[in-house]
């Protein structure tokens, strides 16, 4: 029993990271209907800008960990939301009206770039940053004891915080309004005076900003990245968003959910050599009932 | 530019090449993962190599021709690995090649050798296999994994006592290998392991895993494979308050597993075996020393590396610069080198294995256990 309850605790807070970084698949794909496949590299990215954030602040004598960790969220949130609008700056725009494929080699592209240029100007080592916070709640279930560490309860919070906010913006705002409208028809929303190019860039760098919140949580935790970590999990949140309805803001979270609980409820209570096989059957089933993921809507041929 | 301008450049290109031929140097390949996760093993190799090569070079080179490295990445993907080697072979004009570092790597390129006529000396490729294919071409200057494995079941066994061991491995071929050759030494004493499973190379999370290796209950956990993912593990396991003891093997020799850990109280107390320590070879002192005076610390597999240099000059140097020839004679003659006289079996392994247990500490370095 302790041990199911514990494997949900690890699933839970790896399919909340997962969710994160849907979002930013999901969110550009239903604005532009492109797989933004260097997502997974900005993620990386983020891993890079946490250390060299921990490293400045520490630097300058701040040792209380509140301040770091928010410091470091907040510094690293703004860099990579940076990164978002560059590379859609750079690399997308100035294809927005030729075919979706050039789009899409062109984010492949972006993802080589972005793994070679932090390989270049970092490393090709493994980097670490060293543990901040340690310590966890325990508590006895029957014979064993269920436990959460302070940083993966730190990983539910925030992912939560992050995912609620977001959908505020979206569904509450201004902001979302234009987001959304730009998603349901873009030529329209441009007649009706948004600029659509704007809302774009904006997108990119909510969904940068998304997977800077999980870079920071993920670093934090693990404490171990290199110039590649970001293609494994990149994959797993394509999947999950894919899972979920890409598209969907809450199918991507949901998404992350289910991946990473089927993982962990599957290695740890099966086997870990098969969990991906595992999961991926899972979303080859789901995508055979429901094509368009759990809360994706089916495309409709507009005319 | 004129037409005539650009057959002058070309000509000049063309005798600029052929004078680079023809004071052709003796080329060795130094194939590793020179990049990647695994990158601090390929600069291990490099620094032994190349330092190898400039004191060879200082004493008159290879018959009196200079040695030439061309540094050769693989980035530990045996795709990559065929193909630089076929590199290597065809256009670098290797004779011989100092590596690869992961098994995986090392099998498959070490068939393009053998075709392409090339010495392959490895440095750290511990899967028996790679002797086992019977290729006259390949040696190792490493112990073999049923060694290594031998060595951690019977310290399992006899010295830790234990009775649940879970043995994990990275699914690659030298972490599997490893995790089997233990296992089945541990079976041979008669201890079941409560546990057998993989990882996937790559991930950091391992939480779930560590769940289960909780829920079995286990006192060792062995692990087959590198070091960047044995610190992650290891710090998950400490995190979710395990106190199994954790062994693994010559896979994460490297400072770098610490830092991958987070911090050092997380490797404090985990076991590995390796290769006897440089100072138990006094004829490696003078060079130990060299290295230390340039600021680097020789860890892991740099004085193999070395080593696997001084064995491929001296296969060349003593029969003409011919690696086929080299081959053969490598397995009647010992060599003196850097970690003493070394002798190769007709598979082209060392007749004699060193491995011993060596234990991390809280400080983050590790010593051979007495």
């Amino acid at each position: 029993m302790d041990i199911v309850l514990q494997q949900l605790v690890n699933g839970l807070t790896l399919g909340s990271v997962y969710g994160l970084i849907a979002i930013g698949y999901t969110m550009v794909y239903g604005i532009i209907g492109m797989i933004n496949f260097a997502h997974g590299d900005v993620y990386m990215v983020s891993a890079y800008i946490t250390a060299i954030a921990i490293a400045l602040l520490t630097f300058f004598g701040i040792e209380s960990f509140p301040i770091i960790i928010i410091g470091t969220l907040f510094l690293t949130v703004a860099v990579t939301g940076a990164y978002g609008w560059v590379i859609e700056r750079v690399a997308y725009r100035p294809l927005r009206n030729s075919s979706r494929l050039s789009v899409l080699i062109s984010a492949i592209g972006m993802s080589l770039i972005l793994q070679n240029y932090v390989q270049l100007s970092q490393g090709a080592n493994q980097q670490g940053v060293p543990t901040l916070l340690t310590g966890a709640i325990r508590f006895s279930v029957g014979d064993g004891f269920v436990q959460i560490t302070y940083m993966k309860l730190l990983i539910l919070l925030i992912s939560l915080l992050g995912m609620g906010v977001l959908t505020y913006v979206i569904q509450k705002t201004k902001l979302g309004r234009m987001c959304r409208a730009t998603q349901q028809d873009r030529k329209m929303a441009s007649i009706l005076g948004i600029d659509t190019d704007k809302v774009i860039s904006t997108v990119f760098v909510i969904g940068a900003m998304m997977a800077a919140l999980a870079g920071v949580l993920i670093t934090l935790d693990y404490g171990a990245f290199d110039f590649y970590v970001g293609f494994i999990i990149g994959i797993k949140a394509f999947t999950a968003a894919v899972l979920g309805g890409i598209g969907s803001l809450p199918g991507a979270m949901l998404g992350g959910l289910i991946l990473g609980l089927s993982e962990a409820l599957f290695a740890g209570l099966i086997s870990s050599d098969y969990k991906d096989v595992f999961s991926f059957s899972l979303l080859v089933l789901i995508l055979i009932i429901r094509p368009s993921g759990l809360l994706g809507k089916p495309e409709v041929e507009k005319v | 530019m004129s037409n005539a301008v650009i057959r002058k450049t070309l000509i000049s290109l063309a005798v600029a090449g052929a004078a680079t031929l023809a004071q052709a140097d003796v080329v060795i390949g130094v194939a590793g993962p020179h990049t990647g996760a695994y990158a601090a093993f390929g600069e291990q190799m490099w620094k032994g190599a190349e330092k190898a090569a400039a004191d060879l070079n200082a004493a008159g080179g290879i018959n009196g021709e200079m040695i030439k490295l061309v540094k050769a990445d693989d980035a530990c993907e045996p795709k990559q690995a065929v193909s630089i080697a076929n590199r290597l072979v065809d256009s670098d004009g290797a004779l011989a090649v100092v590596g690869h570092f992961c098994s995986s790597s090392s099998i498959p390129a070490s068939r393009i050798y053998e075709e392409g006529g090339v010495l392959m000396v490895t440095p750290a490729s511990t899967n028996p296999t790679l002797t086992d294919q019977g290729l006259p071409n390949v040696f190792r200057v490493c112990g073999r994994d049923d060694q290594q494995g031998d060595v951690a079941a019977s310290y399992i066994v006899d010295q830790l006592g234990a009775k649940r061991v879970a043995v994990i491995h990275d699914k690659d071929t030298y972490g599997k290998g490893l995790a089997d050759a233990t296992k089945a030494t541990l079976n041979a004493y008669g201890i079941q392991e409560v546990m057998y499973e993989g990882l996937t190379r790559g991930e950091k999370d391992f939480n779930a895993l560590i769940t289960k290796i909780r829920s079995v209950d286990a006192d060792v956990v062995y692990f087959g494979g590198l070091h960047s993912e044995a610190g992650p593990l290891v710090r998950q396991l400490r995190e979710q308050g395990s106190k199994a003891i954790f062994i693994s093997g010559d896979g994460i020799v490297s400072d770098e597993f610490v830092s991958v850990a987070g911090s050092p109280e997380y490797v404090d107390g985990v076991l590995m075996t390796f290769g006897a320590p440089p100072s138990s070879y006094p004829s490696g002192k003078k060079v130990i020393g060299e290295f230390r005076a340039a600021g680097y610390e020789p860890e892991g597999y740099t004085l193999y590396s070395y080593t696997a240099m001084q064995i491929v000059a001296a296969a060349l140097g003593n029969n003409d610069l011919d690696p086929i020839k080299g081959a053969e004679w490598l397995q009647s003659n010992s060599i003196n080198t850097v970690m003493g006289k070394k002798d190769f079996d007709e598979k082209g392994d060392l007749t004699v294995s060193d491995y011993v247990m060596y234990q991390w500490n809280a400080q983050g370095k590790y010593n051979q256990v007495n």
